[in-house]
Order: C-alpha cells, then structure tokens, then sequence
C-alpha cells in the first residue's frame, strides 16, 4: 500500500526510494519460506525449479517492488539471498 | 617472597599447600579459578593474596564444575591456569577434565586428597582418589599425575606439573594429601631466574594455515591462543587437525582418540620419575608414593639396621604408571609390599607390573598414615 | 547473478556452511544478525571470541569466522569468564540455549550476572531440548507437548528476563527471530556495553516444538510469533510473560553499573601496593 502523504515531501526529486536487487544462492536455501512471506513488497514467489536439497527456492516475482529494505537478507537462517542497491544511473 | 634470592632468605617455613602456591606462581601461573574445599582451601586462599601481586586474576567460581571450566578458558586465552580441589570437588570436575583432555588444554588441577568417599572425613588425609584421577572422566585417555611426598615436593612438583602440562598439552594433576598439604616444612625457594619454565609450543605455521590440532612428531600440536588471530574453533566433539566437529567418521575417532593415548604412552619415558632408595640388592621392596612414602622409608632405613635386604621404591609420578620401573625392580626382589591409604588401588598396578612376584598390600585408613613400625612388621612377614 | 558473494561471507567459516540447522530453524537468523551487528560495529574479528554449549545453538561457534569453542552442557558462561579475566582485550559472547544456560548451566548464569562479567549472553529460547529431539526444558510452556512431557507440561516455566534482571544484568532484552532489526540493534548495544548483558531471542524450532504443537512449520510459528508480540520497552520484566496469547517483547534493562573487570583493575592497582 503506498503511504498516503497531504503533500509531495519538498526533496522527493532529492531522494529517492532506493531499488534493489535481489541475488539468491539457490543450492543454500532449505525452503523454510521466510523471505517469501515476510518481503513487505511481495517481491517473491516459490520457483517451480528443485535445488540440489530437493527444495523450491525463491525467485523474484517483481524485482522493480523491491525497496532494498533488506529484510530477506535478514531474516534468511541459511545466507541463501541478499538484496544489493540497483545502480539506477540511467533511470529504473 | 616471590623473588627467591640465593642464601637464607631463600629458606621458607611454610604449609604444604603454600608451597603448592609458591610453585605455581614460579611457573608462570597467573590465573586461578577455584572453590573453597578442605584440605585446599589454603590453596585459594595462597592465589587470592599472591595473584594480584603478580598481575595475575584469581577468582572463587560458583562450583568447581565452573572452576575447571575457567581455567580451559583462560588457558585458551594464553595464561597458564590452576585449580585444587579435594575428593567431592574432583567428582565435580571430571567432566571438564575431560573436556581439558579432548581440547588438549594445559592446566594443572590439583587434588589435596582426604577421606571418602562422599563428604568422608574431609579433615583427615587419604590416597583414594589416585585411581580416578586416571579413570575419572568417562572415554578413553590419558593423563599425567604426580604424587608429592614433602612440602619441597609442593613447591617442585607444581612447577614440573605446569611444565608438563604445557610440553604436553594435557591437565596434569597433582595428587598430593591432606598431611602433604597442611604440614609445615623448610621449602628451598630457588630464584625464579633458575627456575626451568617450559611454555607451550608456538605455532609456525600462519594464521590461515593454523590447524589447532595438527600434531608434530612428538605427538603434540602447537597451540596458538585466543585473540592472536588464527580465529581457529575447538570443541569438545571428535574432530579433525583444524577443530571442525566430526561426528560421523570412525577414522576421525580411531586417529584422535589413539593420539591422545599415545601422547602420553609414547612419550612416558621422558615423563616418569621415580626415587629409588637401597634397592640394588634388595630382596624386598616397598613401593609407595605422598605422605606413606615417608614412613616407608624409615621402615626400610629400619629394616636393613636390623639386616633385612630391603630397599623403596617411591613413585613421584603415579600417572603414567611406571610400569617399566616396578616390573624391573620386581624381577630381583622376592616380595613387594605396597602401603597405601585407600582399599587397594596403585597395589593393582603394582601387582600387574609385577607379574610373579608376591606383593602384600598394606591398607590404612583414617587420620594417620602407616607408623614406619608397621610398614617395618608388613617386610618382616615377608621374610617368612 | 550467483557470483556475488554473501555480504556476510567474511563472518562465516569457510567451508562449513550450509549449516546443519533445520528449515525454518531460528539459530540461522541469530547467527544472521550477530553477523550483522559485528559487520555494523566494524569489529576486529580477531578479537572476538565466540562460545557455545550443547545443543542445535551450541553449534554455531563452528560457524562463525572467530576464535571459538564448544564446550561441554551448560558451560560456556564459566568458560567465557576463564577467557574474558585472562585476557581482558577480547571480546566475549556466549551463544547459546535455554536448557544449557537455565538448566545445567543455571548456576553459572546466576552468578556470571551477579559479578556482572563483561560477556555478552544471547540465548535461542526455543522452548524445549531440540538436538536431542525435542524434550523439555525450563522454558517449556505449560501444557505443552514434549517428547517427555506426553500428557502435556506440568511443570511452570522460567522468565528469562525477569530471572536476568533480577540476578543484576545490566542490559536485558527479549525479542522475537522475526524482529531481525531490532534484535541485531540489542545486540550492537549490548556488544558496546560495560558489564554483562543477556538477550533472549524468542526463536522458531519448528521441526520439534513446533510439530508437536501444532505449529509445524516456521511460517507458522512466525506468524505466531508477529500476531502476538508485544513490544513493550522497559515494562516490569517479571510481567513480561510468554503465553500462546502474548509475548512480551522490548528492552527491559539497561542501567550503568561497575563490571567485574573494572572492579578488578582497581582491586589489583591496589594489592600491587600492598604489603602481603
């Protein structure tokens, strides 16, 4: 849900919302869901395709959601994904 | 006190269990963690007034369970540690010791024995632990152990008990007893300059290479310590030369737990001590070790006044057992007795390392050792 | 995509990763944020000194890049005290479980906290025995269902922070493995901290816990978890309960007060003077 502001912020062309990208060490994860459920931009979805534990890891859903909250790369026990800022120098 | 000068005022009346603290603090030992517990207490009590003028920390732990874990932390972190206890407190430690055995962390833990078993008479000496001081933890290992038979045997052998614990990586008790602890003898102090102090080996290879179990010939790793930047993991589970647990490979067991064993065994020779006394033609030999080992030398000194061929055979080092020693001495008398204030422990040994020959075990149990007359009477029946 | 690496890589021992922790199993997230907060604070990772008891937690200090050990049930508090007196330079946290810490290593909890020692304690609070297959504990709910509680749990549970707080720990919080912010704050504060400092962290086992109460998965019981916490900052921590209707969650002690270790510099200063 966007956030619902009386007036566009004074520096909103200064700053901006920061993009993210998602990488994600399939073979790592166990499937244990976190990310998925947890990514506050629903950034993530269940991949059909099996790793090397016989677990469908994450894939992204819709990377241009992704605020770089880093959240997943928080929450994830198994150091299987990470968020790193998108270089949004020619526009995102 | 501290810096012994060569001459008188290197002479020291003092307790047994002072002479242990002296010892430790001569060896570099600068960190104690302990309980109080009779007969040692004077012993934490020493380390309380003597640590903190040598810059070293003592610390009264909740339990001795706590101590004996302090002391692997602080001698992981580079400082040669100690506790003492007595009985109920070594019962307490044995799991720790363990760990100490498993980790290969030098430390010493000295055990002032008294009666028991259980609460027992604590203010009464005994010699019933020297077993379990072998057997105590649970797995398959080995340790060494010393038995002083004099408040100089406090002083000294606390030294040789750090020296040997670093060469080796390996707790090494002290097992002295409740008289050997609380008598006051004169106790030469050396000084500290002519002290021999032996530190653990270093280890050359670099921080990244660094495996923390990684023996050299002589059997021992070298042993980096916390903060140094080897940054390496030790854990009391069966593991490989760089600390990383394995639980499932039989071949880790088979090769960490027979190096453990053979660290010791292999290398008993340079470790054993024993003090012989009139035994070259001897026909009877008495074989004892702490405070019964006094008596037992005036029964031979006695003995042979009265033309009996005996001579003593005093046991410094209980383990590893002098096994060697025992049976050649064994295979020329014709009788070995074995004093000691317990139900029959090291006589066990003795009688395995003995083989053929008769030995006679002398129990005593209470608040004296053997009178020298009755160790005197124990060689006499032997000469029927 | 696959060839970055972890920006956490450095803190974690080469090789030895993936870890043996189950899916959903909250000591991954612990192990997360401790990695975090030491990668924040920029701490010498060579003076850092992790250690662990028996239990699924108890292994984590095989997986931290740092000097560590494993020592033996209930021990590593007096362990970590041998290290943290004998070199006062290095920084000392002790990771471990509930049963290890309040059960067999209860007795050194209490005291460690009473001489206020320079460590940091953080405990995985998964309410029962996990590596052992899941019996209970003393943080095990009333009621619940263990392997050796069939008939459900009789037996009333500890209150970890109260129990922290009142053996006189300068710094004690609880939170939830989903609070993965606030938990790797706790414990940056708690890292710069004088004194000794315990954070419990309310933590998923999924496997056991929480099949045998009906929460099987780890999104179960973290939802759970986020339907139920309460933060409540600097509440009375002998009120902060944990029911299956709430838990309590926050900062609940943070006061100044002499650690051991300063105490003891000022002692020695003083016996190096002294005539003996």
């Amino acid at each position: 849900m966007p956030v619902r502001t009386w007036r566009k912020p004074l520096d909103a062309e200064k700053i901006k919302v920061p993009k993210g990208e998602v990488h994600i060490i399939k073979n790592r994860c166990k499937g244990c869901g976190f990310c998925i459920e947890f990514c506050p931009k629903e950034v993530l979805e269940e991949s059909e395709e099996l790793n090397e534990r016989g677990v469908h890891p994450p894939k992204v859903k819709d990377e241009s959601r992704c605020a770089l909250c880093s959240f997943c790369t928080a929450v994830c026990p198994d150091f299987a994904i990470f968020t790193v800022e998108k270089n949004c120098e020619g526009g995102c | 006190m501290d810096e012994g000068k060569v001459g008188l005022s290197s002479r020291r009346f003092m307790m047994g269990d002072i002479a242990c603290v002296e010892g430790a603090i001569a060896a570099g030992c600068r960190f104690f963690a302990g309980y109080p517990i009779t007969p040692a207490t004077e012993i934490a009590e020493g380390m309380a007034r003597r640590l903190p003028q040598v810059g070293g920390v003592y610390i009264q732990m909740e339990d001795e369970i706590g101590s004996m874990a302090a002391i692997i932390g602080a001698s992981y972190a580079g400082v040669k540690s100690m506790t003492a206890t007595s009985g109920p407190g070594f019962s307490l430690m044995m799991e720790n010791i363990g760990l100490a055995v498993m980790t290969e962390t030098p430390c010493v833990v000295v055990n002032v024995m008294r009666g028991g078993p259980s609460t027992g008479q604590p203010t009464m000496p005994g010699q019933q632990d020297v077993m379990q001081a072998r057997w105590g933890s649970h797995g398959d290992y080995e340790i060494i152990a010393l038995a002083p038979s004099s408040v100089q045997e406090m002083f000294d052998l606390t030294v040789e008990a750090f020296n040997l614990s670093e060469t080796y990586r390996v707790p090494v008790m002290v097992l002295a007893d409740e008289i050997v602890g609380h008598m006051w003898e004169r106790v030469k102090i050396p000084p500290t300059q002519s002290i021999e102090v032996v530190n653990r080996k270093k280890p050359t290879a670099s921080t990244k290479d660094y495996a923390p179990f990684k023996p050299d010939d002589d059997l021992v790793p070298p042993m980096g310590f916390f903060g140094e930047g080897y940054n390496f993991h030790a854990t009391g589970l069966t593991h490989d030369e760089r600390g990383h647990p394995q639980t499932e490979s039989a071949e880790a067991q088979q090769k960490l737990v027979q190096r453990l064993c053979d660290k010791i065994r292999k290398n008993s020779d340079k470790i054993l001590r024993v003090e012989k006394t009139t035994l070259e033609d001897a026909e009877v030999a008495v074989v004892a070790y702490g405070i019964v080992a006094r008596a037992s030398l005036s029964a031979v000194v006695k003995a042979r006044a009265a033309g009996i061929k005996a001579g003593l055979l005093r046991l410094v080092t209980l383990w590893p057992f002098p096994d060697k020693e025992v049976a050649k001495v064994a295979r020329k008398v014709k009788a070995v007795v074995v004093p000691e204030m317990n139900c029959g422990q090291i006589v066990r040994e003795v009688e395995r390392a003995a083989k053929e020959t008769s030995v006679f075990f002398l129990s005593k149990l209470g608040e004296e050792p053997h009178k020298p007359s009755e160790i005197l009477e124990a060689i006499r029946r032997t000469q029927k | 995509m696959e060839e970055l690496e972890h920006p956490y890589e450095k803190f974690l021992r080469r090789g030895r990763i993936p870890h043996i922790w189950c899916e959903g199993c909250g000591n991954g997230i612990i192990l997360s944020c401790f990695a975090q907060a030491l990668n924040d604070l920029n701490m010498d990772l060579d003076k850092v000194v992790v250690v662990s008891g028996i239990g699924c937690i108890g292994r984590v200090s095989g997986y931290t890049n740092t000097d560590s050990y494993h020592t033996t049930h209930g021990r590593p508090i007096a362990f970590a005290t041998g290290v943290k007196l004998a070199n006062p330079e290095l920084k000392v946290v002790v990771i471990s479980g509930d049963g290890d810490l309040f059960a067999i290593g209860g007795n050194h909890f209490i005291h460690a906290a009473r001489r206020n020692m320079d460590l940091q304690v953080i405990c995985a609070n998964n309410f029962v025995y996990g590596m052992t297959g899941g019996q209970h504990g003393p943080t095990t709910p009333l009621d619940a269902w263990t392997t050796t509680t069939p008939y459900g749990n009789i037996e009333h549970t500890f209150n970890l922070v109260h129990l922290a707080a009142a053996c006189g720990a300068v710094y004690v919080a609880r939170w939830t493995a989903l609070h993965v912010r606030r938990l790797t704050e706790s414990i940056k504060k708690a890292l710069q901290k004088e004194g000794f400092s315990f954070i419990e962290v309310v933590s998923p086992c999924p496997e056991l816990f929480g099949r045998y109460n009906r929460m099987e998965t780890g999104i179960k019981m973290m939802q759970w978890f986020k339907e139920v916490s309460e933060v409540r900052h600097f509440s009375d921590p002998a009120k902060a309960e944990i029911t299956p209707q709430k838990i309590v969650v926050g900062e609940f002690v943070d006061i100044e007060k002499p650690s051991y270790s300063r105490l003891l510099k000022e002692m020695a200063e003083k016996a190096k003077t002294q005539e003996q």
